[in-house]
């Protein structure tokens, strides 16, 4: 094992989650991706910690701010939907997207 | 010594399960697919000597994921796959990007002299940790309370069916709410 490969880890999750993120009409989904991408961060920020600077706790203050991004993007997405549904009765990107005018 | 197959089960099975998400018709197993690749994602962080922060996003995923799925099954139109349908839009494009990205962030990792390590790791990182949080990185530490804190506005905010115009009016000139249940303090 080395960074190299933790990395090449990282960065595949990372590219799953976007293609989810860019292709997925349903709010949902859509934050799946998103927590995937996530996932991908957390990843890369724990090996260069391992790897390259272990001695200091930069790379695990890094860690837990993506896990907490995960947890804040869920919640907010979650309220967002329900504020959506109930305004519109939609779960759908596509649908939503007039509120942009 | 069992690092190395540890590492290629956990990675290759976080890859599969997040491909899986995205594959799968029913939204139940799409939301046990992610949790499946997220509780690999825990098992790396272990397997990279960070014990306590691992444990907490294998709690925190599955917690998450619960919630997730009681979402999907009231907002999804097909929790249950039964009859499958494509909710996909821009396939092509999505996949032209994901693996644009995906070769330029190989070609980085591969291609960059990553410096050597420096320091040694400590014997308790749990403890690292919470010296880095209370100390050097307080800064981030209240940054993150406060994004929690308004968080818990937020979505309590846009969550709640009435807001402050449909009980004052337009001009939230009213001079009493217009509430279905009289409450509050005094009223």
């Amino acid at each position: 094992m080395n960074l190299e490969l933790f990395l090449l880890l990282a960065a595949a999750l990372f590219c799953v989650g976007l293609f989810g993120a860019l292709t997925q009409q349903s709010v949902v989904m859509l934050m799946m991706g998103l927590e995937l991408m996530l996932g991908g961060v957390i990843v890369a920020a724990a090996a260069v910690r391992h790897y390259i600077a272990p001695a200091t706790g930069d790379g695990q203050v890094l860690v837990v701010l993506a896990v907490t991004a995960m947890a804040l993007e869920m919640a907010i997405g979650f309220a967002v939907v329900t504020a959506l549904f109930r305004a519109r009765e939609i779960d759908m990107t596509d649908l939503a997207a007039e509120l942009k005018e | 010594m069992t690092d190395g197959p540890l590492f290629w089960v956990l990675g290759v099975s976080a890859v599969v399960g997040g491909v899986s998400v995205f594959r799968f018709d029913s939204m139940a197993r799409a939301t046990y697919a992610l949790l499946f690749s997220l509780l690999c994602v825990g098992g790396e962080v272990m397997l990279l000597g960070l014990d306590y922060l691992g444990v907490v996003i294998v709690l925190m995923m599955t917690v998450e994921m619960a919630v997730m799925g009681v979402f999907m099954i009231m907002y999804m139109m097909n929790p249950a796959g039964l009859t499958p349908m494509p909710m996909l839009h821009n396939r092509r494009g999505a996949t032209v990007i994901s693996l644009v990205v995906l070769a330029g962030l190989t070609a980085g990792i591969l291609l960059v002299p990553w410096p050597s390590r420096r320091g040694r790791p400590p014997a308790d990182a749990t403890e690292q940790l919470g010296l880095s949080l209370m100390g050097p990185q307080m800064l981030t530490m209240m940054t993150l309370g406060m994004a929690l804190f308004a968080t818990i506005v937020a979505t309590v905010v846009l969550a709640t069916r009435r807001g402050r115009y449909d009980r004052l009016g337009d001009g939230l000139g009213a001079r009493h709410a217009d509430d279905p249940v009289r409450g509050g303090v005094g009223r």
